[in-house]
């Protein structure tokens, strides 16, 4: 189980991390995968749809809209999700995975990361601190669902 | 009718690595029955223990999402694909108590 990343893919995450910053990013990750072992060929920023409230509600509402927001939540917009996949594939790419940022909170998944997770997709997390981007790291849902196994990132 | 399902990526493994699935259905219902009957492993996935489809999981006839047509009775032309669209959501945590 591994994910291969290029320089400027990272580059292009933590760019997008601090673009977004005091808020969630989320992207998604196109590329190949031989099994478990994926490589990364794009790295596509994507909307926090959860600077929408009303669309993001209707979709998946917040638990506790009091506490959670775009600075602690991210939810991809499916239409978006569906049209850059569709034409992912035209070009023979699969989606490996997720990206999003933890905005001054470590690059460790939570569990309301697991409790929305999906088997085999990599999540990647980037904290970034004060607005700088710093520590990224990769995570494949177990297959009992009850931990994020944590999986190499290859430069 | 025969219409095709589109299979995300983290769902492949349970229908042999196929990336799409012809089913005979007349409605988004039957042709999810149909699948997960096919490839029961499916279900747990896509619908929970009250049989209804998860609030995780968005299901799109062409470029509709179905809970703004007719949901799971939502009737299919021959042409029509059915994408299966995972709902990606997460954030950190709202205090530094919880897990």
């Amino acid at each position: 189980m591994s994910i291969k990343l290029k320089a400027e893919q990272l580059e292009s995450i933590h760019s997008h991390g601090e673009r977004e910053y005091p808020n969630e990013c989320c992207g998604m990750l196109l590329g190949r995968a031989d099994g478990a072992a994926k490589e990364v060929s794009e790295a596509v920023p994507l909307n926090n749809l959860r600077l929408d409230s009303a669309r993001a509600q209707e979709l998946l509402p917040l638990e506790d809209p009091g506490r959670e927001s775009e600075k602690n939540r991210f939810l991809i917009d499916p239409v978006e999700q569906l049209r850059v996949e569709r034409e992912a594939r035209k070009r023979g790419l699969d989606v490996l995975g997720y990206y999003h940022s933890h905005p001054d909170h470590p690059a460790r998944p939570s569990k309301y990361d697991r409790d929305h997770a999906w088997p085999w997709y990599s999540y990647i997390i980037l904290s970034v601190e004060r607005g700088k981007a710093a520590e990224v790291t990769s995570w494949v849902l177990s297959e009992d669902r009850s931990q994020f196994d944590p999986e190499p990132l290859k430069l | 009718m025969p219409v095709k399902v589109v299979i995300p990526t983290p769902l492949r493994q349970y229908t042999g690595k196929s990336d799409s699935v012809e089913v005979e259905a007349k409605t988004v219902g039957e042709a999810l029955a149909g699948l997960t009957s096919r490839f029961s492993d499916l279900r747990k996935h896509l619908y929970n223990e009250e049989g209804k489809l998860r609030s995780f999981v968005n299901v799109y006839v062409n470029d509709e999402d179905i809970r703004f047509l007719q949901k799971d009775q939502t009737p299919l032309a021959e042409t029509d694909v059915i994408s299966i669209v995972p709902s990606i959501a997460g954030g950190s945590t709202t205090c530094c108590i919880c897990s």
